[in-house]
C-alpha cells in the first residue's frame, strides 16, 4: 500500500440558507483558500474528485458546474460521485493507490436550502415498495429511535447528552452553525418535532461546502510538516430495507471499523457525521470508543450539516488536529442513506 | 421586414420515460397482487418470509423466487408521528409511519397507520389493511389502520 495523507483542508462556514450564492460561488472561495493554504494550483492536482447530490440541485448533471471552481481548463482528470465527499476522498485514494496519482483534490458541496431537505430525501428510498410514501427523513429516523428507545438500547437522555456534547464543543468552531450552551433537561423540555425526535436530536439543515488535498509519500512531506495519514479506510452498505436490518447497532459502521483497524490502537479524536442523536450514540458504540476519545471536537453534523460535504469535513476535521499535534490517532465517519445504511470509516495517524 | 411567428416552428414536448420498465420475476407478482388485495411475500432459503419481497437474499445474495402470501394484518413494531403531512404524502390529516410484521412475515414493512391520534399509536398493537376502492398495483392501494 503507498502511504497516503491529507495535506490540506477548508471549509465553508455551515449556514441555514445561502440566499446569494450558488453552489459554486460557496464553492469558489474554499477551493481558493485551499490553493493558498497549500500553494498547489489545479495544474499540480493529477485527479480531482467531488461528491454532490443532482437532487438537491433539482437538476441532472448539477454537479458539473462544480468545476468552475476549480477551473477545466487545461483539461483535467476528473470523476464525480453522487455521495458525500467522503466518498470522492475513497475513490481518489483508491486513484493513488493504483498509482495513477500522487496528488488529488477533493470537495463536495450541496445547497439544501433550495428545497425541502427531509422530503427530498425520500427519493433515495426503493423506488418502488417505499418512496411512494413519501416518508421524510425525520419520520425514517424516528422509527429507528423508537426502536432504540423502547427496546432499551438507549434513553433519551443519552440522546439529549450527544446534542449538548456536541453544540458545547461547537462553540470553538466558527464554521459551525448550532452551538451553544445546551443541557440535557432543556432539551428534554423540548416538545417532539416528530414524535420520538425532538429538534436537538437532528442536524441543521445547512448549505456549504468543503475541500481536502490528498497526497502520497514524499509528496506529501513536502506540503505537511505532520501529514495525516490515511491508515485505513472501508465503506460498507448494508440492505436499504429497513425491515431486514438490525436498527439497534450499525452493524456497517463495526464492520468497515474493523477493516480500518479502529482498535489498534487509542483513537485520541473522533469526528461523527451521523444526523440524529440516537445514530450518533449507535456510531460512537459501533466504532467501539472509550472514554479516553474526544468526540466531535468541532461539533460534529449535529452542529453543521452541509449535506454531501460532512462526510468529508469530519475527515478534514481529523486531519488538522493531527497536523497541529493535538491529536496523533484519529478517526472519522460518514453516512450515507437510510439510518446508517452505509457508513465510511477513516483513520489517520500523524509521525 | 422582421419575420412574423406565425410560421415559427413548433412541437409538442411532454416531460416522461417513453419507455416502460418491468418490475422483474419478484416485484412485478408482488404489485399485481396488491391489485387483487393481496399482499406476497419472499421465502429465504432458511424458511423466514421477507415482506416485501426482495430477489436476492439481503445477507447470503442467493436469487429467491419463492412467493408466498402473508397477512394483510399485522403488528407494529416501531412509529413515528408525522404531525404535519407535507403535500405529497399519503394523508392530508396526521399520521404515522410504521414498521409493521404482517402474520406470515419474519421482517417487517414500512408503511402507513391512519390512526387519528398520536395517542392511539403504540409498538405492538395490531393493524390492518384498509385497501383502496379502486387497487391500481401500487404501495399506495393501502394503508393501515388500528385493527
Amino acid at each position: 500500500m503507498r502511504d497516503v495523507a491529507v495535506v490540506g483542508f477548508t471549509q465553508s462556514p455551515s449556514m441555514r440558507s445561502e440566499p446569494d450564492r450558488n453552489e459554486v460561488e460557496i464553492l469558489i472561495p474554499v477551493i481558493d483558500a485551499l490553493r493558498k493554504q497549500t500553494g498547489l494550483t489545479s495544474a499540480d492536482m493529477d485527479f480531482i474528485c467531488s461528491g454532490s447530490s443532482d437532487y438537491l440541485a433539482g437538476s441532472s448533471f448539477a454537479f458539473v458546474s462544480g468545476l468552475d471552481a476549480v477551473g477545466a481548463w487545461p483539461p483535467v482528470c476528473e470523476s464525480h460521485v453522487e455521495m458525500d465527499g467522503a466518498w470522492a476522498l475513497y475513490e481518489a485514494w483508491v486513484k493513488i493507490q493504483m498509482g495513477y496519482a500522487d496528488t488529488a483534490l477533493v470537495y463536495g458541496f450541496g445547497k439544501p436550502s433550495m428545497g425541502d431537505l427531509p422530503i427530498t430525501m425520500a427519493l433515495q428510498l426503493d423506488p418502488y415498495s417505499v418512496m411512494p410514501l413519501w416518508p421524510d427523513t425525520l419520520s425514517i429516523a424516528g422509527l429507528q429511535a423508537r426502536h432504540c428507545l423502547e427496546k432499551g438500547i438507549l434513553t433519551f437522555e443519552q440522546m439529549a447528552a450527544a446534542a449538548a456534547r456536541d453544540r458545547g464543543h461547537a462553540k470553538g468552531n466558527p464554521n459551525a452553525q448550532v452551538k451553544g450552551d445546551f443541557t440535557v433537561e432543556g432539551i428534554l423540555a423540548e416538545p417532539f418535532l416528530a414524535n420520538p425526535l425532538r429538534k436537538s436530536d437532528c442536524a441543521p439543515i445547512s448549505d456549504g461546502a468543503s475541500a481536502i488535498v490528498l497526497a502520497a509519500g514524499d509528496r506529501a512531506r513536502e506540503l505537511s510538516k505532520r501529514p495525516a495519514w490515511i491508515r485505513g479506510i472501508e465503506h460498507i452498505c448494508e440492505p436499504m430495507d429497513l425491515g431486514v436490518r438490525d436498527l439497534g447497532r450499525s452493524r456497517s459502521t463495526e464492520m468497515a471499523a474493523a477493516k480500518a483497524g479502529v482498535g489498534k490502537g487509542k483513537i485520541d479524536v473522533a469526528e461523527l457525521s451521523a444526523p440524529f442523536t440516537h445514530q450518533e450514540i449507535l456510531v460512537e458504540r459501533a466504532l467501539g470508543l472509550g472514554p479516553d476519545t474526544k468526540v466531535n471536537p468541532s461539533g460534529g453534523a449535529l452542529a453543521g450539516n452541509p449535506l454531501m460535504a460532512v462526510g468529508l469535513s469530519r475527515i478534514g476535521e481529523c486531519a488538522t488536529r493531527i497536523w497541529s499535534g493535538e491529536a496523533d490517532r484519529a478517526v472519522a465517519h460518514a453516512t450515507s442513506g437510510p439510518c446508517l445504511q452505509q457508513n465510511l470509516v477513516c483513520v489517520l495517524e500523524g509521525e | 421586414m422582421s419575420p412574423t411567428l406565425e410560421k415559427a416552428l413548433t412541437a409538442p414536448h411532454k416531460l416522461e420515460y417513453t419507455y416502460k420498465r418491468s418490475l422483474g420475476p419478484v416485484l412485478s407478482p408482488f404489485f399485481t397482487a396488491l391489485r387483487d388485495r393481496r399482499i406476497l411475500g419472499v421465502k429465504r432459503r432458511d424458511g423466514r418470509v421477507m415482506v416485501p419481497p426482495k430477489e436476492y437474499d439481503p445477507d447470503t445474495s442467493e436469487s429467491l423466487d419463492e412467493l408466498v402470501e402473508v397477512s394483510d394484518e399485522g403488528v407494529v413494531t416501531s412509529w413515528s408521528w408525522v404531525a404535519t403531512p407535507r403535500r405529497q404524502q399519503p394523508l392530508d390529516r396526521p399520521f404515522a409511519y410504521a414498521l409493521v410484521k404482517l402474520d406470515g412475515a419474519d421482517t417487517a414493512f414500512l408503511h402507513v397507520v391512519d390512526a387519528g391520534d398520536e395517542g392511539n399509536m403504540e409498538t405492538g398493537m395490531r393493524v390492518k389493511a384498509r385497501w383502496a376502492d379502486e387497487t391500481t398495483g401500487m404501495i399506495t392501494d393501502f394503508v393501515f389502520v388500528p385493527a
